[in-house]
């Protein structure tokens, strides 16, 4: 540990490579107790319709386990099956020996300020583990709940699939109504054994002056699958994350969906990269994003490293009213014998699709929200049926607000 | 009723059509023939609303209504309703959504993608990497979830296998009221008698009329409406010697 702080210590000050620099400073970090509850039906009704957007239901119908963190404090964390654990990791760090094997292997605690800052000050974060052969029926949930003004929360979350088990996890990040600014670090460490699923869905729903740095990598054994969604359809004043996932047993799978909607005021600059190390591995990245008016970076780097991989990648933008999206695409083939291949485009809606669905009886208006809630509605293969639910639901929500 | 009068249309400065008078009358299906470029899909276009196509005189009239200067979906609910040969893809938006927002009310969607044999494309994008003719097959699907007044036809038969000209063809003539039922309690004339749905057919075989019986064939040329008699006998006549008459017709 000490080791640890000491690297982070020199780190503390050091620039992120990408985002704007935030002043650390200016956000408090001391903790802000709140209690325990056993039910999280007593959450006031205000908070819970906040969750419930970013996907995570407080009655957890249909999850089989649940963390909540309010501001620095965790005030539920259970798990409802067997071979499933959810835990606070400030209590997996004090109790659980094999935690250190997994904490700051993927992520470099001297990455940048906010590393530094995750391992200096942490509030708290979750540690959720599928064990060997187990499946998870039902999507886990977790949410990062922010309600004091003008607090940094400080978190990190790790993230285990044992061999052969299969984990979903949906995962909602939310600021009370009233809440204007805040910074929310997150550091995120996944880890897909051989022969297991993993798909982790992500919906982001900050306020108008929250900034977001993410930190978070991940590693995928052979046979392994992980699927990543990430959605954040509301304004944030900026954001960024650059998610590493390394492929690194044979036939080791990686699908990246990142859905964006960027709000005037808002900065978005939001990527993957992913490095296919073994043969068979495959990887795909996919976004799609809309500003109308904010500022999209979207980016996604491919690394193929030995020959007999097959990575695609996807970016496509829609700027509706104002804005700008900046695509950035990279493919690294490191070796003959890789295949990969990008596409790109950003544009406008297409004024045939319009008249189009037009002539089958829509207003403009109609025609126009059809066609982008299709540009944000991407087949996400292997996702259970609740989890695409969640995401049609932040997809109807975010076009009501576009469409006024 | 449709009705054209002394239309005239522009395509950016082109001038494509010229001083176009055409009459549909209720119940009346007609064939639109023409060479390539002769102005036969801005036709369509014009009546359906396409703003690209800027009316520079004259006037269409639909159901005794000025529709000249109305937006597509204006006229799309007053009952035109049109098949396209080239339609857009549309991401993200399945078939069977798209049958639904065809139909003004609930629609048994399984049902009718049965009749054109579409059911297992349902779940796909919206002309989404479909063959000729799926797409003639989805633009029909759509057309009978819609059901309009005034049918336009751009080329239903283009890009169709053998296979399925017979299914199209059958398909339109019944949403035109042109299908034979021998088991119908009415008889065939009285069927004809109570026929009101209007067609505007463009076609470039003339294979479409084996399949679908029409009352007036019009060719278009140019620009310009030159003639306007039996479907059978104009298709005949271009058959023999293609368009070379209808140039000497309109000269």
């Amino acid at each position: 540990m000490r080791g640890l702080d000491e690297m982070a210590l020199r780190a503390k000050d050091k620039t992120a490579k990408l985002g704007p620099d935030i002043d650390l400073d200016a956000y408090g970090s001391e903790p802000v107790p709140h209690g325990y509850v056993e039910d999280l039906d007593v959450l006031s009704e205000a908070d819970k319709e906040r969750m419930i957007l970013a996907g995570v239901d407080a009655e957890e119908t249909e999850r089989s386990g649940t963390y909540v963190q309010k501001d620095t404090s965790v005030i539920h964390s259970h798990s409802r099956q067997e071979g499933l654990e959810v835990i606070p990791i400030k209590e997996a760090l004090k109790q659980y020996g094999w935690v250190r094997d997994y904490y700051w292997k993927l992520v470099d605690v001297d990455a940048d300020k906010y590393t530094a800052r995750a391992q200096l000050d942490l509030h708290n974060g979750y540690v959720i583990r599928a064990l060997p052969g187990s499946k998870v029926i039902y999507p886990v949930q977790a949410c990062m709940y922010m309600e004091k003004e003008g607090l940094s929360q400080n978190v990190h979350n790790i993230i285990i699939a044992e061999e052969g088990s299969e984990l979903h996890i949906i995962t909602g990040c939310a600021t009370a109504a009233h809440l204007q600014r805040g910074l929310h670090v997150g550091v995120s460490e996944f880890y897909v054994r051989k022969d297991a699923k993993l798909s982790f869905t992500m919906i982001h729903y900050w306020a108008e002056e929250m900034m977001v740095r993410a930190r978070s990598a991940g590693i995928v054994e052979e046979g392994g699958l992980f699927l990543n969604n990430y959605i954040c359809m509301k304004p944030v004043r900026s954001l960024q994350m650059y998610p590493t996932t390394h492929l690194a047993g044979k036939g080791a799978v990686a699908r990246f969906y990142n859905l964006l909607v960027g709000s005037p005021g808002s900065q978005m600059d939001v990527g993957g990269r992913i490095y296919l190390k073994e043969p068979d591995t495959r990887a795909e990245i996919i976004s799609r994003a809309i500003t109308n008016g904010g500022n999209i970076i979207a980016r996604g780097d491919l690394v193929g490293e030995v020959p007999g991989v097959k990575a695609h990648l996807e970016c496509q933008g829609l700027i509706l009213n104002g804005g700008s999206i900046h695509a950035i695409p990279e493919l690294e083939g490191m070796i003959d014998g890789v295949e990969m291949s990008h596409e790109a485009a950003v544009g406008k809606i297409a004024q045939d699709e319009i008249l189009y669905l037009m002539s089958r009886g829509l207003s403009e208006d109609e025609a126009s929200a059809t066609i982008v809630r299709g540009f944000l509605s991407v087949d996400i293969p292997g996702l259970p049926t609740q989890l695409k639910a969640e995401i049609d639901r932040a997809v109807q929500q975010s076009d009501k607000d576009m469409m006024m | 009723m449709l009705q054209i009068e002394d239309l005239q249309v522009k395509l950016g400065d082109k001038e494509i059509l010229k001083h176009i008078d055409l009459e549909i009358l209720p119940g009346e299906t007609h064939i639109l023939f023409g060479p390539n470029g002769s102005g036969k899909t801005s036709l369509l276009m014009t009546i359906m609303g396409y703003p690209q196509y800027r009316v520079t005189g004259g006037k269409i009239l639909f159901k005794e209504e000025d529709i000249t200067h109305m937006s597509v979906d204006e006229r799309a609910r007053l009952g035109i309703g049109m098949s396209y040969q080239r339609p857009p893809t549309i991401h993200g938006v399945k078939t069977r959504q798209m049958i639904e927002i065809c139909a003004k009310e609930e629609v048994d969607v399984e049902a009718l993608a049965k009749k054109v044999n579409f059911s297992e494309f349902l779940k796909r994008d919206v002309n989404e990497g479909f063959s000729g003719g799926e797409i003639k097959r989805s633009e029909l699907l759509q057309l009978m979830a819609q059901d309009a007044d005034l049918f336009l036809f751009d080329e239903p038969e283009s890009g169709v296998d053998l296979e399925n000209i017979v299914l199209i063809g059958n398909t339109i003539s019944e949403l035109l009221q042109r299908d034979f039922r021998v088991d119908s309690e009415k008889t065939q004339k009285e069927r004809h008698r109570e026929r009101t749905k209007m067609g505007l057919i463009i076609t470039h075989t003339g294979f479409i009329l084996d399949y679908v019986t029409a009352d007036k064939g019009q060719v278009l040329f140019d620009g310009v409406l030159t003639c306007t008699t039996h479907p059978r006998e104009i298709f005949r006549c271009i058959s023999r010697v293609g368009y070379e008459e209808c140039i000497r017709c309109a000269a």
